[in-house]
């Protein structure tokens, strides 16, 4: 058991076009880390110094993380992220 | 170019008159692959503002959810200007990431009786610091299809 990543379109091409991919570890943070090790340049388009990017959305078993502790948020096997960026503008 | 019929054109512009002087937004989906514009989706402005939009986090979650249940595609993104001219800023560039091959519909709210209507592509960039960077907008034809008889 693994924690399912789901990927959004703008950024498939750092997972060779994979729709969701697979990482491990004990917070959000440490998953984004570990995903990093297979895919350069995720965690980066998600995370600043400042913690979670502001317009991406990312989403633990269908809640918004920023709700759960942001990147600090704890995860395990058999749980379901999906990141989206935000949709918006002026 | 987009076609998309009467009936949409008036819902998108119904929604953007309702939420006026807010910014109205939602997105039209279709058959994946078929770029054919067909189910309405009006989404909630969780900014709630006259010069800015954000599709509400737990909509956008739905919305993709059934978008890949129902296999298809988000066609439509479209937003209002409720003060300025129906073309996408600065900021509606680079936050054009979740659905980058999508035609981005502006409607401005700006006149009282005539609604703008126009449709863009936001062509190439990457995605840099959670925005879309370096990407081109270009205007398409809109080819309004009217109800038969």
């Amino acid at each position: 058991m693994a924690i399912e990543v789901r990927i959004p379109t703008i950024l498939r091409n750092l997972t060779g076009g994979e729709k969701a991919v697979e990482g491990k570890g004990g917070t959000l943070d440490e998953l984004f880390g570990d995903l990093d090790s297979r895919h350069p340049g995720l965690r980066d388009r998600l995370v600043d110094d400042k913690g979670l990017r502001k317009f991406v959305n990312v989403y633990l078993n269908d809640e918004d993380v920023r709700f759960l502790g942001g990147l600090e948020a704890a995860v395990s096997d058999g749980d379901n992220v999906t990141i989206l960026p935000a949709v918006a503008g002026g | 170019m987009l076609t998309i019929a009467r009936a949409l054109v008036d819902q998108i512009v119904a929604h953007a008159r309702a939420d006026h002087p807010d910014e109205a937004c939602g997105v039209v989906t279709g058959p994946a692959g078929a770029d054919r514009p067909v189910r309405f989706v009006p989404m909630t402005n969780a900014e709630r503002s006259p010069t800015f939009y954000k599709f509400d986090p737990v909509e956008l979650l739905k919305l993709d959810r059934e978008v890949d249940d129902l296999d298809e595609e988000i066609v439509i993104v479209y937003h209002s200007h409720t003060a300025t001219e129906a073309y996408p800023s600065r900021t509606d560039v680079s936050y054009a990431a979740y659905a980058p091959d999508a035609h981005y519909v502006l409607v401005s709210t700006r006149d009282e009786t005539e609604t703008e209507f126009r449709s863009f592509r936001i062509v190439g960039g990457d995605f840099e610091g959670g925005r879309r960077v370096g990407a081109e907008v270009v205007e398409e034809e809109v080819v309004v299809v009217e109800p038969a008889g």
